[in-house]
């Protein structure tokens, strides 16, 4: 099932004009803080009603401004995680659990056992929301979320709230939905560690627009997408498999290019792994270093080639099957020689990337 | 039952005592049970849409808040008794009476306490966040069942206090009670009526501290039970 969304609206002046489609999986929509993320989803939510568009699920339409149509929100079948969790506090977490089933058509959804065992939350059921931590809060959200048995799951920067423990506790179950669930998920996040963690398809915003969408491995190493995201969060993934755990600590990973030396990584052998370099932790070299201490370095070709309007320049390299961005001086960049089609290597700090940059691959 | 006390006060009521004590408790009940239904759909019509004529709306729940109780139970008098407007068609099509019998009492009482409910009422809805009414709704509760399953548990406290602030005003209204259904032993003669009445005969003093004493007592345990239910409410909601 996919969404379409194409709309516009106005709130005094500021107005928002989009379009887009989400496949099943997860869609990232994702932008600075005030570029309409959030009003996206309100739109779909049915929260916010458009000043026209139309915004379609599979074969069902939910809005439709010029045939008049809006289905009123308890009837549009979604699971909305806020940001805020929500959670009704004068119910029982299993009572908050099973609030959205009373009103879902009777058919084989999710699982109540599932959800709760794939969330860990079966160790709440009989507590109330005020004890919770805000970890356990955003789990109860989800999985209350998941059992009203939605078409359409809508994420409002469900781990925006959380510190980075309770986010790296979070992300692993929503890397194990995006698995489990064919219907899709719209995820808000300006995070572009967790965009590029959990998404498939990435639509990037801006005042109100939408710059650029498609699959989140080809947005993401865009270099022509580095100033929308942000220079420092720039960044593109490898998918690697975990060959062997070093009796040193370290793992080694298969990558299409090289094997890549990392930090022990808490994968079992033959595990399929998306490790995200961020462009700033890469350093090219027109020959192989040697008498080096990185241990990564994978042998590269330049793609393009992109002059910033400072001293830097960002490099899009191919390195086997797997699309890389490095950020270099624009100095180095003509020093080099580094053009289209230029052999390189790329040196990766096996310490450089951190745990929370290493997930499931989709 | 306390004979003894200082200046011959005894508990043994005398059946018009206790006509008096059980009519102010059934005209009470009756007025705050029929007025909460529609105090909680006031306040919430106050506390969560904008219209035109609120403010209006508004006004008139306050009104008998600062009239002249004695203009209140004229106004009803005019518009309840048998020739007035409403009471007139009342009597007419459904044969209710309202002017001099107990319904009548109600009625007064009922319109003297409703901006009281309307006011507790409206500051419990106003501090429930509306972004979990919406959470609800996108979970797929109508707004009825928003209001039911959500909405309404999370106001209980403040609908219980409205409800017995309501009462305790009901069992101590006078003037309008008097003005339209005027004060008649057995039918309309409510407790502060009763008081007052013995204060009117010399002699009739002992009696009306009795009375007094009855008013006291069933005010403070109003009150104390108020709190009591607001509290355990409160903590099964707060689920600590």
């Amino acid at each position: 099932m996919s969404l379409t969304v194409r709309f516009a609206h106005r709130f005094g002046d500021f107005s928002l004009d989009v379009a887009f489609q989400a496949p099943a999986g997860v869609t990232a929509l994702s932008g600075r803080s005030g570029s309409g993320k959030t009003s996206v989803i309100n739109a779909v939510a049915g929260l916010i009603r458009p000043d026209a568009g139309r915004i379609q699920l599979g074969e069902t339409v939910l809005f439709d401004a010029e045939r008049r149509i809006s289905v009123p929100v308890h009837r549009r079948r979604l699971g909305y995680v806020f940001q805020e969790g929500r959670l009704f506090p004068h119910l029982s977490v299993r009572q908050n659990l099973n609030y959205g089933r009373w009103f879902a058509p009777r058919s084989p959804g999710e699982s109540f056992d599932h959800v709760v065992g794939m969330l860990g939350i079966d160790g709440l059921l009989e507590r109330r929301p005020g004890g919770l931590s805000g970890g356990e809060k955003q789990r109860v959200a989800i999985g209350r979320a998941l059992l009203a048995n939605p078409r359409l799951l809508l994420m409002d920067e469900p781990l925006a709230a959380l510190d980075e423990e309770r986010k790296a506790e979070i992300l692993p179950y929503l890397e194990r939905l995006r698995g489990e669930t064919d219907i899709p998920i719209l995820y808000v996040s300006h995070s572009m560690a967790e965009v590029a963690r959990l998404a498939t398809t990435l639509v990037l915003m801006d005042k109100g627009q939408v710059i650029r969408s498609g699959p989140a491995h080809e947005v993401l190493s865009d270099p022509e997408n580095v100033p929308a995201l942000g220079i420092r969060a720039a960044g593109a993934s490898l998918q690697a498999i975990v060959a062997a755990q070093a009796e040193d600590g370290l793992t080694r990973l298969e990558a299409s290019a090289g094997p890549l030396f990392l930090p022990h990584v808490d994968a079992s052998l033959g595990a399929r792994l998306s490790i995200r370099i961020l462009a700033q932790d890469v350093i090219l070299s027109r020959t192989r270093p040697e008498g080096l201490s990185a241990l990564n370095i994978l042998p590269a070709t330049v793609m393009a080639v992109r002059l910033g309007e400072g001293p830097g320049a960002i490099i899009q390299l191919r390195a086997g099957d797997d699309l890389l961005l490095a950020r270099i001086t624009r100095r180095s960049a003509l020093a080099l020689e580094l053009a289209p089609g230029a052999a390189c290597f790329a040196v990766l700090k096996s310490v450089a990337v951190a745990q929370s940059e290493v997930g499931g691959a989709g | 039952m306390l004979d003894g006390l200082p200046g011959g006060l005894t508990f043994t009521l005398t059946p018009d005592e206790w006509r008096a004590v059980a009519l102010s408790l059934k005209v009470s009940v009756w007025a705050t049970l029929v007025s909460l239904p529609f105090g909680v759909a006031v306040a919430y019509v106050l506390a969560r849409y904008e219209f035109w004529g609120k403010q209006a709306l508004n006004g008139l729940v306050h009104l008998p808040l600062i009239l002249p109780p004695v203009v209140t139970g004229y106004i009803l008098l005019m518009t309840f008794g048998r020739k007035g407007f409403v009471g007139g068609l009342l009597d007419q099509y459904l044969g209710i009476v309202l002017a001099f019998r107990w319904t009548g009492a109600a009625l007064a009482a009922a319109v003297m306490a409703f901006p009281l409910m309307v006011r507790a009422i409206r500051l419990a809805i106003e501090a429930v966040d509306p972004k979990l009414e919406q959470a609800a709704s996108t979970l797929g509760a109508s707004r009825a069942w928003v209001f039911a399953t959500v909405t309404l548990p999370l106001i209980l406290p403040g609908v219980i206090a409205g409800a017995i602030l309501a009462f305790a005003k009901a069992m101590g209204e006078f003037g309008a009670t008097i003005t339209f259904v005027s004060n008649i032993p057995g039918q309309t003669q409510t407790l502060p009526s009763a008081i007052y009445s013995f204060l009117q005969v010399p002699g009739g003093d002992a009696q009306a501290a009795r009375l007094v004493l009855i008013a006291v007592a069933i005010a403070l345990l109003a009150l104390l039970l108020s709190e009591w239910i607001g509290r355990a409410v409160a903590r099964r909601i707060a689920g600590s």
